[in-house]
């Protein structure tokens, strides 16, 4: 028995401010103001929010801080720092509070001006004292490792690296709020300059600032509000490790063990999932959550991609907001994924809009493969 | 032998020239990084052995610079106990290391701290 609450709680209200560049905004202004245009979508007030989700980029009591800059005193505040699936996880501690009565609203929230302030990846870590002696330039070189056990183990080629890459770019341009909608090429991805091998920029996230924002509640108080409902049918996490050389075999994630536990909580499977957004940190992680979350066989995410089956018009729709790759990377990407996932099960989705979009999977990855967490949300 | 400071006693087995990690007495299982209590199973039965030095590429990365300043390897290394380190492979190009490149430690002293690097094995593989 899972005792998770499927189908008993629903995003009510969405929101992103601010995706690629957002100058002279601090970071929690860029959360509070989507966290504000989030609650305005829902037709519901700060006054309404009891339960607070939140982590700043720095600011590790950023949930204390969050509250006070928005003026609530909520019963949860909930601020853990898993990394960037930190947002799936709060959306799984919502759904069993609101379930449970404890908490009747809640709203997750996230913002970052990383790219303006600095122009470069800001965050609490710091080096690991048995990593640190060998300079390792994390978390680029954690990712290329496993990418390179992946190529070693499957076969895997920078093409396929490079189609995820393309494919994430292609969504990028049907998505006015994407910040690289400039044409990709392979020959492009394969002359990008090398950063820690097999890895090259264009295998990196980008650096962007960007905000987002939802509000969750009970099913029955999201029958009256203003939006159609999307329920959040499963949610699941598992932390693995903390640095790379910690990952029993460098190819498998726990997405494995939060995947399955989320299907089936929704009683779902791959196959039901119309519309997938998978934390793409870097290209590899397309590749490996593909496999691990049951989309294609262990070992075949290579071949899978390689001929634009991820790309807009191919079997299966992933990223299509164009991703951490091509859209925006905050520092903390996972809460965009579930934005874009509301967003398809809506069908405001535009030039990129999955036509009939009923089911959706929104699966965030923190650390390096450290934490993963997966949400299932359905219409 | 007792751990009471895994991380200072590491350090200070190293700066002897001897690379040590932990054993736990209970299940025999070896352990690394340092600790105070063995993952897993929590039992505070952790004592210091002697490394083998012997240990396999598991995989490897090559951090580029911008020239003069030069690329380097980046490497876990699958120990011969059954454990995992990050070090690094020196004596050949960066590049050139690969993965199941059979590889001996040996501790070398980086700006003043003794670190543990690998060198590849003559007629490993």
């Amino acid at each position: 028995m899972s005792g998770f609450p499927s189908g008993r709680t629903a995003i009510v209200g969405a929101a992103t401010f601010g995706q690629g560049r957002a100058p002279g905004f601090e970071a929690s202004d860029l959360a509070a103001i989507a966290a504000g245009m989030a609650l305005e979508d829902a037709g519901l007030t700060l006054a309404d929010v009891d339960g607070l989700f939140f982590c700043h980029p720095t600011d590790t009591m950023g949930g204390l801080s969050f509250a006070q800059y928005l003026g609530i005193r909520p019963r949860v505040t909930d601020n853990n720092r898993t990394g960037g699936s930190a947002f799936q996880t709060y959306v799984e501690h919502a759904a069993c509070l609101l379930d449970a009565g404890l908490i009747d609203c809640a709203l997750i929230a996230y913002g970052s001006n990383q790219a303006t302030a600095t122009g470069k990846l800001v965050s609490t870590v710091q080096p690991m004292r048995y990593e640190a002696p060998y300079r390792p330039l994390n978390p680029v070189s954690s990712y290329a490792l496993a990418t390179a056990r992946h190529m070693h183990q499957y076969g895997t080629t920078r093409e396929q690296l490079g189609a995820v890459a393309l494919a994430a770019r292609a969504w990028a341009q049907l998505n006015p709020e994407a910040f690289k909608r400039d044409p990709l090429t392979m020959d492009d991805y394969l002359a990008s300059r090398r950063v820690s091998d097999p890895l090259t920029v264009l295998d990196c996230c980008l650096v962007t600032d960007g905000a987002a924002a939802v509000v969750m509640t009970r099913a029955d108080r999201a029958r009256d509000l203003k939006r159609k409902p999307v329920h959040v049918l499963g949610a699941a996490a598992e932390t693995h490790h903390r640095e790379i050389g910690w990952l029993d075999d460098l190819t498998v994630t726990a997405a494995q063990a939060s995947g399955a536990r989320a299907y089936a909580q929704a009683g779902l499977g791959p196959s039901d999932i119309d519309v997938v957004q998978l934390y793409d940190a870097f290209t590899i992680n397309t590749i490996l959550f593909l496999e691990d979350l049951g989309f294609c066989p262990k070992g075949e995410g290579g071949r899978f991609v390689q001929d634009g089956a991820i790309a807009p018009g191919g079997a299966l729709a992933v990223n299509t907001n164009g991703g951490g790759l091509s859209c925006c990377h905050p520092g903390m990407y996972g809460l965009f994924t579930i934005v874009e996932a509301v967003r398809q099960l809506r069908g405001e989705c535009g030039d990129r809009q999955v036509a009939g979009a009923e089911r959706a999977l929104a699966h965030g990855n923190g650390g390096v493969l450290s934490s993963q967490a997966t949400v299932i949300l359905g219409v | 032998m007792d751990v009471t400071h895994p991380d200072a006693e590491f350090r200070a087995f190293l700066a002897e020239g001897r690379f040590m990690i932990q054993r736990s007495r209970g299940t025999r299982a070896f352990v690394f990084y340092p600790r105070a209590v063995a993952p897993g199973t929590g039992a505070r039965d952790l004592e210091w052995v002697e490394a083998s030095g012997r240990g396999v590429v598991y995989s490897t990365t090559v951090v580029r610079k911008k020239p003069p300043e030069p690329s380097y390897n980046v490497a876990l290394i699958d120990l011969d106990e059954g454990v995992r380190m990050m070090s690094r492979v020196e004596g050949l190009d960066p590049e050139a290391v690969t993965i199941g490149m059979a590889v001996r430690a040996r501790i070398i002293d980086q700006e003043g701290e003794p670190v543990v690097i690998f060198d590849p094995v003559e007629g490993g593989q």
